[in-house]
């Protein structure tokens, strides 16, 4: 391998024949193109994915009323449900054991929000202190609400990172500031982020119970939502996640005199049921794509071995000649295959590297909705390249090992 | 130089046998340039095939240089090949993408000579047949007579004990078939042992001895007064 001679003698017969070098490669570097670009895609799916379900807590699950549309019990269809505290506070109990974090919501509506002389139109939701667990919310600034808040009904509100930047960018902090909603003055106390983006930082977070008090709620809710507790693995959090929508479904429909097969009456959305579809359409793609690119691989080869079966043929009387002068069959072995191994091996690092520079280049790009910066493991990629050069080998040997048989005199009458 | 004792070749042709050499004893001495002639299908081929050892014997022996020619594998016969032969054959088998230069340093590739020493040797012989500026050329742009003179420089570049030459004017004009002779026989003149095949009468008469072969068996094996090929060039 590290014979200077034979690098030379290689260069030379690679210079010489540049056509036949550049055919090689081009099926070999195309080969790996294409893995590493399909690979990369796969990744970029997986990341999509993942992505859409991360802004809310992985374990969520969230309770929104909709209208009867089946009769049941001498009810007509078409009746709007309204979930009221009573429902939230008697499914705390029942499902007790089941939940980790809860929180009811009530939107204001009808609120105008303004700060200074500035009016400010941002959605303002009533929500318990457990909310921001839910929501997958962390802290940039100050606090979230907590249990005191909501006994005392304190007027406090927690703004998002997209309204610190539009309302307060000339404030340092706008923690201890007070925002004016409907007249009644609330004192800011926190700034919370969200990793699902600048839509879900646009809101006003205040106590539940001042928001029902302070802005005609009665005890009305807009909706509910919980975490379930961590569990070891999907599966279990998949199966928790569908055995407590049923049950909460079950008492909903029961307080609400709903038809149990009516589902659109209390719609109740879980991400964990949403991702295992997901992840299993997921993996049947990423498979599909591997099971492509193996496929091309195998082309590849299959590509490499032809052209050294051509190559073989057409050098036959090289070979011949070669043999007639003293080289000896492993050294006619040696060349053919060396010359394969350092092709295959230039080509498939430059499939490799161009691969991975266009998914470098337009990966953190791609803005399409379930692809998300589409990349590929360096590690992997490089094994499959690895792979490719040693079938490559595996692949010319035989013809090369034929090629040292030949016979000297049937190689010479060879035209 | 070459002993060749009782020398028997036999080929399998399906169910029948075809007994080619019949009991070849023949020997040549350093120095000589021997041509072998006979019709075809009289065995010649077959007998420079096997002095070099590009096929093996059934029975006898060969000797080449008091090395007995026996058990031959692969490895060994390439090794004893580059050690003790140059050949030169009638379509010249030059490698048509290497240069003269090139072509003509092969076989020091194969004895493991460094690359400068060999470029310096191969010109040393290019220029020995006259073919000095031309060292860059590739066969392609070269005469017959041109190609078939730098084989010769390849064959001798080894400095071979013994030129084994298959119809080296096989594929030549006259003209450029005498130059080729002409040269074959200044390299005799300098020391060295030539085997020539040839069914030319007229090229066989240039050499100092001739070997008839007719069936398998050598019928004839005279000295003559060889005709120089400068006389005609």
């Amino acid at each position: 391998m590290f014979d200077l001679e034979r690098w030379q003698e290689i260069f030379e017969t690679i210079r010489k024949n540049k056509l036949r070098t550049f055919l090689t490669g081009l099926s070999v570097a195309s080969g790996i193109f294409i893995l590493v670009i399909l690979l990369g895609f796969g990744q970029g799916m997986q990341n999509g994915v993942a992505k859409e379900f991360e802004e809310d807590a992985a374990t969520s699950v969230w309770v929104w009323p909709g209208v009867t549309t089946k009769q049941y019990k001498g009810l007509n269809p078409g009746r709007r449900i309204q979930l009221r505290n009573e429902n939230y506070n008697f499914s705390a109990v029942l499902l007790e054991d089941d939940i980790e974090n809860k929180s009811p919501r009530y939107f204001v509506r009808g609120g105008s929000v303004n700060y200074g002389k500035e009016s400010l139109a941002y959605g303002i939701q009533g929500v318990s202190h457990q909310f921001q667990f839910i929501e997958n919310a962390y802290m940039s600034e100050g606090r979230f609400l907590n249990h005191t808040d909501e006994v005392d009904k304190a007027k406090v509100a927690i703004i998002g990172n997209k309204i610190k930047r539009d309302v307060f960018k000339d404030t340092l902090s706008p923690i201890g500031q007070f925002l004016d909603i409907s007249g009644i003055p609330f004192k800011i106390i926190g700034v919370y982020g969200d990793v699902g983006g600048e839509r879900e930082e646009e809101r006003i977070y205040i106590p539940i119970s001042t928001a029902q008090q302070v802005f005609n709620g009665a005890d009305y809710l807009n909706n509910m939502s919980y975490t379930l507790p961590p569990t070891d693995n999907f599966e279990e959090a998949v199966a928790q996640s569908i055995t407590f929508k049923n049950n909460l479904r079950t008492y909903l429909q029961q307080a609400h005199t709903v038809a149990p097969e009516d589902t659109s009456a209390i719609q109740i959305w879980n991400p964990m049921e949403e991702a295992k579809r997901f992840y299993s359409l997921m993996l049947g793609i990423k498979f599909f794509f591997w099971f492509v690119g193996i496929c091309t691989i195998i082309a590849g080869v299959v590509g490499v071995s032809n052209i050294m079966l051509i190559v073989v043929k057409e050098r036959t009387r090289e070979i011949g000649i070669r043999k007639a002068f003293g080289a000896k069959p492993w050294s006619i072995i040696g060349m053919i295959l060396h010359e394969a191994i350092f092709v295959t091996a230039i080509a498939g690092f430059t499939g490799l590297i161009f691969s991975m520079g266009l998914l470098e280049l337009i990966g953190p790009h791609v803005e399409i909705d379930y692809i998300v910066n589409p990349s590929v493991n360096f590690n992997v990629a490089l094994a499959t390249v690895f792979v490719l050069i040693f079938a490559g080998t595996v692949a010319g040997f035989f013809p090369a090992w034929r090629a040292a048989r030949i016979h000297v005199i049937d190689a010479l009458k060879d035209e | 130089m070459i002993e060749i004792k009782d020398l028997h070749k036999s080929y399998k042709m399906g169910s029948n046998s075809l007994h080619v050499l019949k009991g070849i004893n023949f020997s040549v001495e350093e120095g000589e340039l021997v041509a072998i002639m006979g019709s075809s299908g009289s065995g010649k081929s077959t007998l420079l095939n096997i002095l070099g050892m590009l096929d093996e014997l059934d029975e006898g022996s060969y000797t080449l240089d008091n090395v007995p020619i026996k058990d031959l594998n692969e490895t060994k016969a390439a090794q004893y090949r580059n050690k003790f032969l140059g050949f030169i054959f009638q379509s010249f088998n030059l490698i048509n993408y290497k240069s003269a230069l090139e072509n003509v340093a092969l076989p020091l590739y194969y004895q493991r000579v460094g690359r400068k020493e060999r470029q310096e040797k191969a010109l040393k012989y290019l220029e020995q047949v006259g073919l000095k500026e031309w060292a860059t050329h590739l066969p392609s742009e070269l005469s017959g007579g041109q190609k078939q003179r730098v084989a010769i420089a390849r064959a001798m570049a080894a400095e071979p004990k013994v030129l084994l030459a298959d119809e080296p004017t096989g594929a030549l004009d006259s003209t450029t078939s005498y130059e080729v002779m002409d040269l074959i026989q200044k390299i005799n003149d300098a020391g060295n042992t030539i085997l020539v095949v040839t069914h030319e009468e007229d090229i066989a008469q240039m050499c100092k001895r001739i070997v008839h072969l007719k069936d398998g068996v050598i019928v004839e094996d005279k000295k003559v007064k060889q005709v120089r090929a400068s006389e005609y060039v």
